[in-house]
């Protein structure tokens, strides 16, 4: 055995393979990375130079004026502003709800726990456009269009999703935990707040990403609610760009570099935590 | 109250505790209450109630100016003959049927991509899943441009590979080696959807990596000392032991794909040149709720909007049930 694994030809095997992995596995990131790193090559070229064969990844002489041009032409100063309210808004609201309603499914030994349960997981395949119409005719009537009420309202009364993904990580926690703080006769407020909220760190970060992105992507609530260019979010801003530059490409992609750009910054930030969120509570058992 | 008085000691202490318990279970049950209310409030206002009157609505003409006109079954019998709606029909189901399992192959090869041995994997695996923190937005508008049938990265390299096969081959084969023209060509315009959605498949990847990982290891050992291939171990162990994780993508990929919004409306944004929401090449993108976001926000006709809406409610719900039953016979759950 021994003598087999240091012959030269099972060496020469294992070394061809490893090259081939690495080879494998360097030509899969190139190709995840290729179309970003295009994106902020384009937005750093003239026009003219778009069309340039053979492609030049990186230019000679980087023009930092599309990125000028850019500021110029959307607000993106008032845009981020609108959507940093839009996106952190639900995120608080969200870390706030959702423990509670958790909490009240897990740990709180009530009939309806075990009633509500499975109605939060039926929710979640309703689809959005069913109730989509019947709340704008809602907001019109209560004159709330244009504001920023029915974006963010919701956020603070449950989100099926996020409670359940809250739900899968707190069954994990002891129970016994909260058993012996209610025998010494600490409120549950007390209890959710001071001891299973602090527990709850990576959930609660995943569900804040989560939130946070799915907030500063959404295309269709702003769409339909946010009429005034003063009010409009990133998104929406970004797509009445879109309309304006059709073919200014080195600009589009600028404005796409300077949306996209603050996501995989946050990401890194928290990679640790949210990768290792995701993986734990959607696990499913 | 008297009798347990003058009863024994025993008797009334185990009296009391029933008493207690029976306070305690009241409490836990409004604080319990207290602590899903929000929940519950959110789900009157924002499902019940919706879904109430859009009921309403659907019987009803209504267009946001007058007041509406009860008009029966009109809605739902005009929707079964609307051609729009049979094409966004045929567009959506497109997407689940071949789209779907395209990307959830791809995503689960990218799982056991993200699960090998490497150095510098947690590189790999940072790298494969930046993209699923792209915007779909901001994705669609890149791809717009990445797959640009002149001046895209794709079609650039397609030619160049192109051009190094030789002549004679290239004259030997019955049609003409040709870049497809991704955007414009309604053939290949879902196809450019669904290689986006590979692209961005990040998300169910680290997913379908924890159940990889949750996969116990002395299944594999005992596997390899009985002689079984690589490919026999995963086709026999991993994938039975991680079906659950599938068959939950699986059912969640439906609900999704058929509210697929965003990344076509950007594209349809740039292949049309009206005022109205676009539906692709031939309408070769108009899906079920661009469909339906044009017919209540550029037609204003919210009444057959909601009939739309409560029509792929019904729908998702008997195409997740048959998935649910049918998949429910290849998952393995006994395994712990």
């Amino acid at each position: 055995m021994n003598k087999k694994k240091s012959s030269p030809l099972f060496l020469a095997k294992r070394a061809v393979g490893g090259i081939i992995k690495y080879a494998f596995l360097i030509v899969l990131c190139a190709v995840f990375l290729l179309p970003l790193l295009w994106m902020i090559s384009t937005s750093l070229k003239p026009n003219a130079g778009l069309l340039v064969f053979p492609i030049e990844w990186i230019p000679k002489e980087p023009m930092w004026e599309n990125y000028v041009k850019v500021f110029q032409i959307v607000k993106f100063g008032t845009y981020i502003k609108n959507t940093l309210i839009t996106s952190l808004t639900p995120v608080l609201g969200v870390l706030i709800a959702t423990p509670m309603v958790a909490y009240s499914i897990t740990m709180i030994p009530w009939k309806g726990a075990k009633i509500i349960f499975p109605i939060i997981l039926a929710t979640m395949m309703i689809p959005g456009q069913v109730t989509q119409i019947p709340m704008y005719i809602t907001w019109s009537k209560l004159h709330l269009i244009n504001t920023y009420v029915p974006l963010i309202l919701p956020f603070f009364l449950g989100t099926p999703y996020y409670i359940y993904l809250m739900r899968q990580f707190m069954k994990s926690l002891p129970n016994s935990l909260v058993e012996a703080a209610r025998l010494d006769g600490a409120g549950d407020v007390r209890i959710l707040f001071n001891i299973i909220y602090p527990l709850c760190g990576p959930v609660l970060t995943t569900i804040g990403v989560l939130v946070f992105i799915a907030c500063w992507n959404d295309l269709s609530g702003p769409l339909i609610y946010i009429q005034s260019s003063e009010l409009y979010t990133i998104a929406i801003g970004l797509k009445s760009f879109t309309l304006t530059a059709k073919t200014q490409w080195e600009l589009l992609m600028a404005a796409n570099t300077v949306f996209t750009v603050p996501l995989i910054v946050i990401f890194f930030i928290c990679q640790k935590q949210f990768l290792g969120g995701i993986a734990t509570t959607s696990g499913l058992k | 109250m008297a009798k347990a008085l003058s009863n024994s000691e025993g008797k009334k202490n185990t009296l009391t505790t029933k008493r207690k318990k029976s306070r305690q279970k009241r409490r836990f049950f409004w604080t319990g209450l207290a602590f899903a209310s929000p929940w519950i409030i959110g789900f009157i206002l924002f499902k019940i109630y919706p879904i109430c009157s859009a009921i309403y609505y659907s019987f009803t003409d209504f267009n946001m100016f007058r007041t509406p006109n009860f008009v029966v079954l009109q809605n739902f019998t005009n929707l079964v003959q609307d051609k729009n709606v049979i094409k966004s029909l045929e567009n959506t189901a497109y997407m689940v049927i071949i789209g779907l399992p395209i990307m959830l192959a791809f995503s689960m090869l990218m799982s056991v991509v993200m699960n090998m041995k490497a150095k510098g994997m947690p590189l790999v695996r940072t790298i494969l899943y930046i993209p699923a923190v792209v915007p779909s937005m901001a994705s669609a508008l890149l791809f717009l441009w990445v797959m640009n049938s002149r001046y895209g990265i794709v079609n650039q390299f397609i030619n160049q590979v192109i051009a190094l096969i030789p002549g004679f081959i290239k004259d030997a084969l019955p049609f003409t080696l040709k870049a497809p023209s991704w955007i414009n060509d309604p053939k290949w315009t879902k196809m450019t959807l669904i290689i986006m959605g590979c692209w961005g498949c990040g998300g169910t990847a680290v997913i379908g990596l924890a159940a990889l990982r949750g996969v116990p290891t002395q299944f594999y050992e005992a596997a390899e000392l009985d002689g079984a291939s690589r490919w026999t171990r995963f086709w026999h162990i991993t994938i039975p032991m991680i079906s659950p994780t599938i068959q939950f993508q699986f059912i969640m990929g439906i609900i999704n794909t058929f509210q697929y919004f965003t990344q076509a409306y950007m594209f349809n944004m740039f292949t049309t040149t009206s005022q109205v929401t676009g539906g692709g090449p031939q309408n070769s993108l108009l899906f079920y709720a661009i469909n339906l976001y044009r017919e209540a926000f550029d037609f204003l006709h919210m009444g057959y909007a909601c009939a739309l809406g409560l029509v792929l409610f019904m729908i998702v719900l008997v195409v997740t049930f048959i998935a649910m039953r049918v998949s429910d016979k290849m998952v393995s759950y006994d395994v712990e």
